[in-house]
């Protein structure tokens, strides 16, 4: 049981990540390999706010997902605007770059480092007993606020105009245009939306694996999880976070070492090699 | 100024386009014969460096840029190849031989990761190979009787016919695959072979309807650049007398990336101008740090932050890379006082969505 709702807390972070992932690939069908950077630099965001100038944490928190959010919107505009339809190698390559140049910077800035810092949460540290099982505090808060950020990105997606704008650009967005709806300024609305979800993880993430340079790793393991999930699907994103976290968890304790690492990526040539679309995709065919 | 009167269909495709090309090429290729005689011994490994990288970077000459397929995990083929050459060699097969057996190795390994994987679209190729890649890293760490895992292999001193072939003679036997590779690639790339391959590029569905088997095809690409890549790596093994699996991890694979992208992606000639700059960025980087304030000249975060830079500026501003620029100065010059500013205007490009309707 603990072992369950560890591996369904880091699961819900891979999944927050890939529905970062999964979020710009519908809107412009680009793959962001920077989303774990933007996840590191909304922690260190957090980090800077609450531990070094003293802020609450709430207001922190808040400011930091806000911030995040404008850096991913400001990637769009000014870096991937500019590529929109060179092959995919280019944009393969900005994103990559902006990954090294964001692990470069945080480890110039002055107070960041190369050092792990620690943000102290309030809920740090909470032990609560349920079903016979000891489940930390980090671990039901992730799970909670994950829940809850699906069902407002739910509702967002449903009723919301912007969330309705985002949902026919990526459907089509020729039409879109045609109906009014600015389609390059919400591809930038969906770059931060993607920013501020991936500092929502990085902040979550914190407590369980602490700030630090290379925390953006995590990204990597997103990845997998939305290739599971189908890469067109925002469902289907959580869902192959949590199957991620869930078999990883498991492998940990049940197979020798070093498989806990390589299970997601077998995992992912297998559903590339069965099902490419991945386990939760739209159903739609082309017809001539 | 010249002009091409094309008299019939070979000229086209014919290896020397034009005469002063021989000449030049021969004058290269006879510098770089010589360059052991006068350059002093640091210069020529750097030199090795870059005639290994370069046969690597042909290979990706062919997947990205004339296929047009991105690969995340060419490292993963490298370290194959590395990691193949060591282990044959320490159970003593002759050098040639297990070379020619370490590209076979990579490549017979590219058709099982390629073939599910070049089934569906570009992108999800750069997925599966950035897997594989993954995958293979961890399987060098662990897989410790055969490959020291963590702690390392240390590679056997090459021979050839009893002689030990290292410093320039090892930098002569690069040369040579190197120039075997690149007419390899060259005859490829002109055979109706080539052609199928620009096609896949440039629109999937019409090289289809031109009858081009486009799986095929793909596949034939990617088994190709990881056959080189893999050879890259038996190479590599030697210059880097050990291994260890920290070497071939994702940052390779962007490095390599990054080497053809700077060159220019789409000629031969940017992969060699591309492994030129990324073996001797670092060295600039080492030596302006000294010139440098502290404050900045110390900072561990330069050299990805200088890489990033670059990257970011050859994609969004001279996406042709070095060769393309090469080519824009010499048609400049060629038809100097005459030249329209209109030549080398951008094309717009336009999102192609490759998106289900």
């Amino acid at each position: 049981m603990q072992i369950v709702i560890s591996g369904l807390a880091v699961g819900c972070v891979y999944g927050l990540i890939a529905l970062g992932f999964v979020l710009i690939y519908k809107a412009t069908e680009t793959v962001n390999f920077a989303q774990g950077e933007l996840m590191m630099i909304g922690a260190y965001f957090a980090y800077t706010m609450a531990e070094l100038w003293h802020w609450p944490f709430l207001l922190s928190v808040l400011l930091a997902i806000l911030a995040t959010a404008l850096v991913g919107a400001a990637i769009e505009r000014v870096l991937l605007r500019p590529i929109e339809g060179e092959p995919t190698i280019a944009v393969i390559m900005v994103t990559l770059a902006i990954g090294m140049i964001a692990r470069g910077v945080a480890s110039a800035m002055p107070g960041w480092g190369t050092d792990t810092h620690h943000l102290r949460v309030p809920y740090q540290g909470g032990l609560v007993d349920l079903f016979q099982a000891r489940l930390s505090m980090e671990h039901i808060v992730i799970v909670c606020s994950t829940a809850g950020l699906c069902l407002a990105l739910f509702y967002f997606f449903r009723a919301a105009k912007l969330g309705l704008a985002m949902r026919a650009v990526s459907q089509n967005q020729l039409a879109a245009y045609y109906i009014g709806i600015p389609v390059s300024g919400t591809n930038a609305r969906v770059w931060a939306l993607s920013g501020g979800i991936a500092a929502v993880a990085g902040i979550l993430m914190a407590p369980i694996t602490f700030v630090h340079i290379n925390m953006g790793s995590v990204g990597v393991m997103a990845i997998p999880a939305a290739v599971i999930g189908g890469f067109g699907s925002i469902p289907g994103a959580v869902a192959g976070g949590l199957i991620l976290g869930l078999c990883e968890s498991l492998a940990g304790l049940y197979l020798p070492e070093g498989f806990k690492d390589a299970a997601p990526h077998v995992l992912v040539l297998l559903v590339l090699m069965i099902k490419p679309s991945g386990l939760f995709a739209d159903q739609i065919r082309k017809k001539v | 100024m010249h002009f091409d009167f094309k008299k019939n269909y070979r000229i086209d495709i014919r290896l020397i386009k034009r005469g002063n090309q021989a000449f030049w090429y021969g004058l290269l290729l006879l510098g770089l014969l010589l360059a052991p005689a006068v350059l002093p011994k640091y210069f020529v490994a750097q030199m090795t460096f870059i005639l290994i990288y370069s046969v690597i970077g042909a290979g990706l000459v062919v997947l990205t840029g004339v296929t047009g397929l991105v690969s995340l995990g060419h490292a993963a083929f490298v370290a194959v190849g590395a990691y193949a050459q060591a282990i044959l060699m320490a159970r003593g097969v002759p050098l040639l031989v297990s070379l020619a057996l370490s590209g076979a190795l990579a490549a017979m390994l590219g058709l099982v990761v390629g073939l599910p994987a070049l089934r569906l679209r570009g992108l999800y190729l750069a997925i599966a190979t950035f897997s594989f890649g993954f995958i293979v890293e961890i399987l060098v760490s662990h897989w410790e009787s055969m490959t020291g895992g963590n702690s390392g292999l240390s590679v056997p001193t090459p021979t050839l016919w009893g002689v030990a072939v290292t410093g320039a003679l090892f930098y002569y036997l690069c040369l040579v695959v190197l120039v075997l590779c690149l007419l390899l690639v060259l005859n490829v790339l002109r055979s109706p072979t080539g052609r199928a391959l620009r096609a896949i590029r440039d629109s999937e569905v019409s090289a289809q309807s031109m009858g081009v088997n486009l799986a095929l095809l793909k596949t034939y690409s990617f088994v190709l650049s990881a056959a080189l890549a893999g050879l890259g790596g038996a190479l590599y093994a030697h210059v880097m007398t050990y291994l260890s699996p920290e070497q071939f991890g994702l940052n390779l694979s962007i490095e390599l990336l990054m080497m053809v992208v700077i060159g220019g992606v789409v000629w031969l000639q940017g992969a060699v101008l591309g492994a030129v700059f990324v073996i001797a960025l670092p060295q600039a980087i080492a030596v302006i740090k000294d010139y440098l304030p502290p404050a900045i000249g110390q900072q561990t975060g330069l050299q990805p932050i200088v890489f990033g830079l670059v990257i970011l500026f050859f994609v969004l501003v001279e996406p042709t890379g070095l060769y393309g620029r090469w080519i824009k100065v010499r048609t400049y010059l060629e038809l100097f006082p005459l030249c329209p500013g209109s030549v080398f205007v951008r094309e717009r490009h336009f999102l192609r969505t490759e998106r289900l309707k």
